[in-house]
């Protein structure tokens, strides 16, 4: 593996899957000036909470950080969606000087006043944190006046990365569960974890459970809503998605409550599947019928996919794909999910896996693959050209990345608008693949257009031969 | 007689609900961009750097890369000094960048770093440490993102840069322009313009081919294009700078200071915008070149008017409400107003409180009431106006979006971010042809509406 564009101290965050080096050094920070396509703790902590529909997210800082999380997610909800503006106290210059508390308070009470939101989350920015507010205590204040609850989350940008934001989003709604009366819970009971209802994902899967018989309590985050993770320790089980997330939630709610979870994956086939068995497993010895259900969902499901994806298989056998996303849970899926369609994954990474992911993915991945954590755009485009790959799946900040160096592209993030999540998803991901892969631009990018010449010019002669036929 | 209002925006709200601008340091990074060899850098928090790049690459469509000294907890105690250091290396060796354009972000300026005393200790780190392939030029500007907006932090990296490579050089007739946050579109159709007119141009800055640049065979991880460091040094000879914007603060104009510094005549105009904005700004270039407005030109202004006569009836006494940056609204205030619109509101998140007498002034002899003007305002404060809720049309950014939604109005997106739709970054505003393709727009959107508003589905309109 020579790549010129590799700074020397992220040696150690690259490797190639069976070359006999077994560990990444991962879970860094990013280095300086190496243009990292990582956020921070306060974007972690944002995109977390962020599709709790009907609670006030009110940024305390400067405006920077609320205008550029603005309705930055598909995030959908069934109701409410006060999760769509966005609240900043805008700190200026003065505040800066003299502090920020009042202006959070005042900013506190007349949003709360106005927009009656069922409970309110303030997010501490750099500046909040090195002015000191002590937000702590004005969120205290404000929530028992108001009566709701008023959580403070510890997301200073600067004090770690995207993980450390998650971690913080999950102390702040580990405040929240077990705060309400959980009367009317059953025992085939359930909270979803880990999903954000992008493009209406948790809909698709909260419905698989429902047909398997399942209550869900709580949708932690997606379309959720802050009296139903009030009362979501009465779940019996946490199903947690996206590993990286919301794990740690998982974790305090088993501690605390006694929850016991189980790790699923919604992408993909064999994961889609496994992960209703798996949860029908679960709950085996309450209702054995619960497992029948779910055979007959997959069965019922894989009746119009199989065929279908047996014909885009056709179309795209032998086509190379790179993967580098947020979490590496989701990488572990896409390298499945991809193999179903006939294509190789020849580059994997992701922003903040951690070792044991990235072993995971050693596992599932074909020797020679390149795996990289917390990468950069020299970096990504070099492995890019040197893989020759015919798609890369990303977020936003990869598309121009891909299209530039002309090939095709899938948004796997945030503001994706296709469900990816479940059999439905495995469908529109593979005609999404095919739609980019197959398209004729390729034909005409510069870099690619002397491998195929068929059709890419129309001579006046051709057309005239053609027409006298 | 024309009454003055300008709404105090803020009150009674003391927090902010979905903005209408985005923070310093994002301006600074799009006017780095247009310096060739540049890779802008942010001091602060690793985040900022992606949101912005996020933010940009949505609006832009292209690799938008933006390094970062990546602060952490301890940096941000101890000083942030040794991460700068060691990312300016870092980006300079990878990218081969000739000049760093280095903003500070919010943190930094809170945290109390010092720019001088950092770039001094980088100098003798270089001094002692060549970097292979020779030392970047270090250009740098205060960002607190806590105090103004984006435009504030685009004027101020813009002067930055001028400040840093401008040196004494003979006098040598040419034209600084100076082009206001426009789009790559417009760079392009304003050098067009001048050239016209055969004047030698430097314009700062210039991100027409590094945001919007050509499918390439290998991908340079430095776009090519961009204004030149040589070309920025020989600003001193330029025989008149001329600066787009009545708005821009004095402390940050680089035509200011390049007329304080270096005595080189300063002319100020608004974005040439419509019909009059646009003849002001031929009318100098005229001035300058000594030769009229070319005839090809003179055509493109007549069909302007043309269609404008076409369009008459259409647009007579329809409301508008304008939001956006002060300067772009402004230009599109004023050509409104040439074609029988009426701006009832103007809304805009910078506070450079120059807005409302420039508002006055491009609508005076056209309207009876000028429009109501909300400076450092937010959408929420859009809504709270009846102006806003009744108006026929919403022109401004895709940020608008939700709101024109919310009252089924239509909105024409101009200026930045264009966030929902495609083509951002060619969106034409200056000179007679950006007039009429705004005219077009215009129209079309009117049309639009009362068509798909009508029970008949007229097929002539």
């Amino acid at each position: 593996m020579e790549a010129p564009r590799v700074f020397e101290e992220r040696m150690g965050q690259i490797l190639v899957a069976g070359s006999g080096t077994d560990t990444i050094s991962c879970d860094k920070q990013s280095l300086a000036g190496s243009v990292s396509q990582r956020a921070c703790v306060f974007c972690g902590a944002r995109v977390v909470l962020y599709p709790i529909a009907d609670a006030l997210h009110l940024v305390h800082g400067p405006i920077g950080c609320a205008a550029y999380t603005w309705d930055i997610r598909g995030a959908l909800s069934s109701g409410p969606e006060l999760h769509r503006m966005s609240f900043s106290t805008d700190m200026r210059e003065r505040e800066v000087i003299f502090g920020a508390e009042k202006k959070l308070e005042q900013s506190l009470r007349e949003l709360i006043a106005k927009y009656q939101p069922r409970g309110a989350f303030v997010y501490s920015t750099c500046v909040a944190g090195v002015i000191g507010d002590d937000i702590d205590a004005v969120c205290r204040r404000v929530g028992k006046d108001v009566g709701i609850p008023v959580i403070a989350v510890q997301s200073e940008g600067f004090k770690g990365n995207k993980r450390a934001g998650y971690s913080a989003a999950c102390q702040a709604i580990d405040k929240l569960v077990g705060t309400a009366d959980t009367t009317g819970i059953g025992p085939l009971s359930i909270n979803i974890l880990g999903d954000f209802n992008l493009a209406g994902e948790i809909w698709l899967i909260r419905q698989y459970y429902e047909k398997m018989g399942l209550q869900v309590v709580a949708n932690v985050t997606g379309d959720g809503r802050i009296d139903d993770i009030r009362r979501s320790h009465g779940a019996a089980l946490n199903v947690v998605q996206c590993s990286g997330a919301t794990m740690e939630l998982a974790r305090y709610m088993k501690e605390k409550h006694g929850v016991p979870f189980l790790r699923v994956s919604y992408f993909g086939i064999e994961d889609m599947a496994e992960s209703l068995y798996a949860v029908a497993r679960h709950f085996q010895d309450v209702d054995w019928q619960v497992m029948e259900r779910a055979k007959k969902i997959v069965a019922d499901e894989l009746k119009t996919l199989v065929p279908e994806m047996k014909e885009l298989k056709k179309r795209l056998q032998g086509k190379t794909a790179a993967v580098y996303v947020g979490g590496a849970f989701k990488a572990f899926s896409l390298i499945k999910a991809f193999r179903h369609l006939g294509m190789r994954v020849t580059l994997v990474g992701s922003q903040t896996g951690t070792e044991e992911d990235y072993r995971e993915i050693q596992q599932v991945c074909d020797p020679g693959t390149v795996i990289v954590d917390d990468t950069n755009p020299l970096e990504l485009g070099a492995f890019l050209k040197e893989n020759d790959v015919d798609i890369l799946v990303g977020g936003v900040k990869e598309r121009p990345i891909a299209y530039k160096l002309g090939l095709g592209f899938c948004d796997h993030n945030h503001e994706r608008k296709l469900a990816l999540e479940g059999f439905l998803g495995m469908r529109n991901f593979a005609k999404e693949v095919a739609a980019t892969v197959e398209s004729p631009i390729w034909k005409f990018v510069p870099r690619r257009c002397g491998r195929t010449t068929a059709g890419t010019s129309l001579s006046t002669e051709s057309v005239h031969d053609g027409s006298s036929k | 007689m024309i009454k003055t209002s300008v709404a105090k925006a803020r009150e009674p709200w003391v927090s902010t609900a979905n903005p209408c601008h985005q923070c310093r340091p994002l301006g600074a990074m799009v006017a780095f961009q247009g310096v060739e060899g540049c890779v802008p850098f942010l001091h602060g928090s690793q985040g900022c750097a992606t949101y912005m790049r996020r933010y940009l690459i949505s609006h832009f469509r292209e690799p938008v890369d933006i390094a970062s000294s990546s602060v952490s907890e301890k940096e941000a105690v101890l000083g942030g000094g040794p991460s700068l250091r060691k990312g300016l290396r870092n980006v300079t060796e990878k990218y081969g960048a000739s000049v760093v354009g280095v903003a500070t972000t919010c943190l930094t300026e809170t945290t109390g770093e010092d720019l001088g005393m950092l770039v001094r200790e980088w100098d003798k780190e270089v001094a002692e440490r060549p970097l292979q392939g020779g030392n970047p030029e270090i250009v740098t500007v205060p960002c607190p993102s806590y105090d103004g907006s984006h435009i504030d932090g685009f004027h101020g990296a813009n002067r930055a840069l001028v400040a840093h490579f401008a040196e004494a050089c003979s006098p040598h007739g040419g034209m600084a322009l100076f082009p206001n946050f426009v789009s790559p579109a417009d760079l392009r159709h304003l050098r067009e313009m001048v050239g016209a007119f055969g004047i030698p141009l430097t314009l700062v800055p210039d991100y027409a081919d590094r945001l919007d640049g050509p499918a390439l065979v290998e991908t340079d991880p430095l776009p090519a294009g961009g204004t030149t460091m040589a070309d920025m040094r020989a600003l001193p000879g330029c025989r008149v700078s001329v600066e787009l914007g009545r708005t821009i603060p004095e402390k940050l104009s680089a035509a200011t200071w390049l007329e304080q510094e270096w005595k080189v005549p300063r002319r100020t105009l608004g974005l040439p915008i419509g019909i009059r904005e646009t003849d002001a700004f031929m009318a100098i270039l005229e001035e300058l070149s000594g030769i009229e407005t070319p005839e090809a030109w003179q055509a493109e202004r007549g069909r302007l008017i043309d269609a404008c006569v076409d369009a008459h009836k259409y647009l007579a006494g329809r409301t508008a409400v304008v939001f956006g940056d002060e300067d772009m609204v402004a230009g599109i205030v004023s050509f409104l107003t040439e074609i029988g619109m009426k701006t009832t509101l103007v809304a805009t998140g910078g506070k450079s409180g120059r807005l409302a007498p420039v508002i006055e002034r491009v609508t005076r002899t056209f309207l009876e009431e000028m429009p109501r003007v909300l400076e450092d305002s937010d959408f929420r404060d859009v809504e709270e106006c009846a102006e806003a809720r009744m108006a026929d049309l919403f022109i401004g950014h895709s940020k608008g979006y939700k709101l024109a939604r919310r009252h089924d109005i239509p909105l024409v997106r101009v200026g930045f971010p264009l966030h929902d739709r495609f083509g951002g970054q060619r969106l034409l505003h200056v000179g007679w042809r950006g007039a009429l393709d705004l005219l077009d727009t215009i129209v079309n959107a009117i049309l639009e509406k009362r068509q798909d508003d009508s029970p008949v589905g007229y097929s002539y309109l």
